[in-house]
């Protein structure tokens, strides 16, 4: 289970010669309910993997977008708890899709890191990416993410150095998770040949597959990256369509505008090999 | 002093003062590097070129020269004689920092950081302001070296410092209006976090207060202590002897740290920081992340944190835009853990109180931010009776907040 559940997506993704689709929501956005049902929709519509946003009132490194689904979510009744209440329903329904939390230090350090390592574990989660606890930080709850099976991704970005490099893709686990531009969520996606470099030095240091994202919008976007790496994240386009819904009135059609928007990016990352060798 | 380790902490009692931070930027259990992988590497450069500037005499010669004829040091130590009767007990001194060239202890801040800016090759200059006074000392620097600045501020913030606004544009910086969540200075430092993160090529973000990732709070207490420096010097020779008593206000703690550190070693001498009780520290509307926080992580450092039980960040209130800030800087988590200095708290109220009571006895008009201390003082000075000493840190001049303070007392100018 856990980290495994993981690593054989990998796998049969890679088996299929094909990246495999990460897709990222925020939790409890807009409300508990379409958040499930939200989750629901995006497995069925093809991602293998979903990172699901632990909602916190200052996200420093994440763009516009997820800020405010953070700040609806938070308004909604979101939470670390509610985010782990929302992995174990999905994974009694969905035993398996990876499921892994993403978010800020604080909940987790308030819960208690081996309190939440326990309860993650109970959820069904796969693993966990704290934006703010760098290699130099994130010892204390690696170890006690490790001792239930959960992995913890590392983030690498354009500013890793080579010997850095080593020090980030040595304590990573299940994957590891490149940026492609410096910058917050969001913002404007690297050059194709600048992520291309910097997932070639993950690769060169990391037995661990490699996983792009950050800037990733468009079904094209999606198909480039998913030519150069194991793995294509996909967020902000995403939380987007949440924000359209509310904006219409009508949060709940956020299901299905979720469900056409994440068909299409999956297509897209499945058929970009194929299509790149028939040209 | 007790050797007993505080209850619920890792924190130890140190052997000397000095040695903190660690190599990994602790203060006992405080502080650390939580930051997006990105800043990572440059949190790491920064720390090593601090490390060459502080051994570089030349480092120290442009940050001296500039610190006494460009900002005015030393600034004077000044027995409060009226302030002193008034309260009946300790002799009061202030340490005149609202002297300084822009008003207030910031700007010997902006100058340390500046110039390693410079060192480092960095072309563009950003920085978080509440207040302002930090925005202003920043764009005042840059502009003396050309060095073009942007200034995050909460919307809530431009809105109640206006003069501090146009200040900072006639100095040529551009202001950047923040209005995610509260507007106000977390949500600045936030956006100023972002910036640096998509801009960290070419960008220097000049922190305003002993907080972020480490060296942050490092090298911002060692370009303060000059404060604290002066006062030792100053206190000796004026009254022959070490003071009982230190006192300053804390935001996020720079001002504080600056005047405490250099006494630190100095066993006799007390240290009182006096965090923003807003409308009562037992209400939710207050600043004190010391009285009334707990242990966590934010901007780049683990300290006490206004949080809720979920760990989302609580916004702070406060009279003073300068001390509205949920958290604290991680050295003042350690001072307080370990008992080596102690907080109070001081309510608006009487933040106002003490601002119109100094102004009216000294002809000090104070910022709101050291008319906190202030209203402490009044106590500490009874408690300690006639034969005290205390020097309080006069940290920043009042103009910025007249109109605020007009305001609350219902007039108008
Ligand atoms: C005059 C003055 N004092 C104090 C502060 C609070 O900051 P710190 O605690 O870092 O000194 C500010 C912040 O803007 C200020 O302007």
């Amino acid at each position: 289970m856990t980290a495994d559940r993981i690593s054989a997506t990998f796998a049969a993704c890679a088996q299929n010669g094909r990246a495999a689709f990460v897709a990222y929501l925020m939790a409890a956005d807009p409300d508990i309910e379409t958040s499930y049902l939200n989750l629901v929709a995006l497995s069925e519509a093809g991602a293998d993997i979903i990172e699901l946003g632990a909602p916190f009132t200052d996200p420093m490194a994440d763009g516009v977008a997820i800020q405010k689904a953070a700040l609806r979510a938070l308004a909604a009744g979101g939470s670390l708890t509610v985010t782990l209440e929302l992995a174990r329903r999905f994974r009694s329904v969905n035993s398996k899709t990876p499921l892994i939390v993403m978010g800020y230090a604080n909940p987790i350090h308030r819960m208690g890191f081996a309190a939440f390592a326990r309860a993650a574990a109970e959820a069904g989660v796969d693993g966990v990416i704290t934006v703010d606890l760098p290699p130099e930080e994130d010892a204390p709850l690696r170890t006690e993410l490790a001792a239930h099976g959960l992995a913890v991704i590392r983030l690498a970005t354009p500013t890793t150095t080579e010997k850095r490099m080593e020090t980030v893709a040595n304590g990573s686990s299940g994957f590891v998770y490149y940026v492609s531009v410096a910058g917050v969520t969001g913002a404007g996606v690297g050059a194709e040949s600048d992520i291309s470099a910097g997932v070639e030095r993950a690769r060169r240091i990391s037995k661990l597959p490699v996983a792009v994202g950050f800037g990733v919008r468009t079904p094209e976007q999606a198909a480039v990256f998913a030519r150069i790496s194991d793995g294509v994240v996909v967020g902000s386009a995403l939380v987007e369509e949440v924000r359209a819904a509310v904006e219409q009135g009508d949060p709940g059609s956020s299901v299905k505008r979720i469900s056409v928007v994440a068909q299409s990016l999956s297509n897209a990352i499945a058929s970009a090999r194929a299509v790149r060798s028939v040209h | 002093m007790t050797n007993a380790a505080p209850s619920g902490s890792s924190t130890t009692r140190p052997n000397t003062w000095a040695q903190w931070p660690d190599a990994n930027g602790r203060f006992g259990a405080f502080g650390g590097r939580y930051v997006a992988e990105t800043l990572m590497p440059l949190v790491l450069d920064l720390e090593q070129e601090y490390i060459r500037a502080k051994a570089d005499p030349k480092f120290q010669e442009e940050f001296d020269w500039l610190l006494e004829h460009y900002v005015g040091r030393p600034s004077p130590m000044y027995y409060a004689e009226r302030l002193t009767k008034h309260f009946g007990g300790a002799k009061i001194y202030l340490k005149r920092d609202e002297l300084n060239h822009t008003g207030a202890h910031k700007i010997n801040n902006c100058i340390g950081q500046v110039l390693l800016a410079r060192r480092m090759g960095k072309t563009r200059i950003i920085a978080e302001t509440g207040a302002g006074q930090h925005g202003v000392a920043t764009a005042t620097i840059c502009a003396r070296f050309g060095l073009p600045c942007v200034v995050f501020m909460g919307e809530t913030d431009v809105e109640r410092q206006k003069p501090n606004v146009f200040r900072m544009k006639l100095l040529g910086a551009e202001i950047v209006p923040v209005s995610s969540d509260t507007g106000t200075l977390k949500d600045a430092m936030n956006e100023a976090l972002r910036d640096w993160v998509t801009n960290v090529a070419t960008t220097f973000y000049v922190i305003g207060t002993a907080a972020g990732p480490h060296p942050y709070p490092m090298l911002v207490r060692d370009f303060q202590s000059v404060i604290g420096r002066e006062a030792r010097e100053q206190i000796l020779k004026a009254e022959g002897r070490l003071p009982d008593v230190l006192v300053a206000a804390i935001g996020g703690g720079s001002n504080a740290i600056g005047l405490f550190h250099p006494f630190l070693e100095d066993e006799s001498v007390k240290m009182i920081g006096v965090e923003a009780g807003g409308h009562g520290v037992d209400t939710p509307m207050h600043a004190a992340s010391l009285t009334g926080g707990l242990p966590g992580i934010l901007h780049g450092n683990r300290t006490y944190l206004l949080q809720d039980e979920d760990g989302q960040i609580i916004d702070a209130h406060s009279i003073s835009a300068g001390l509205d800030y949920p958290g604290i800087g991680p050295e003042h988590a350690f001072l307080h853990e370990t008992g080596r200095a102690t907080y109070r708290t001081c309510t608006d109220k009487e933040a106002l109180e003490a601002f119109q009571l100094c102004t009216r006895l000294e002809g000090i008009i104070p910022a709101l931010e050291p008319a906190h201390a202030l209203a402490r003082v009044g106590d500490i000075a009874k408690e300690l009776g006639k034969d005290g000493l205390i020097v309080m840190n006069m940290c920043g001049r009042g103009d910025k907040d007249i109109f605020a303070v007009a305001g609350h007392l219902g007039m108008k100018i």
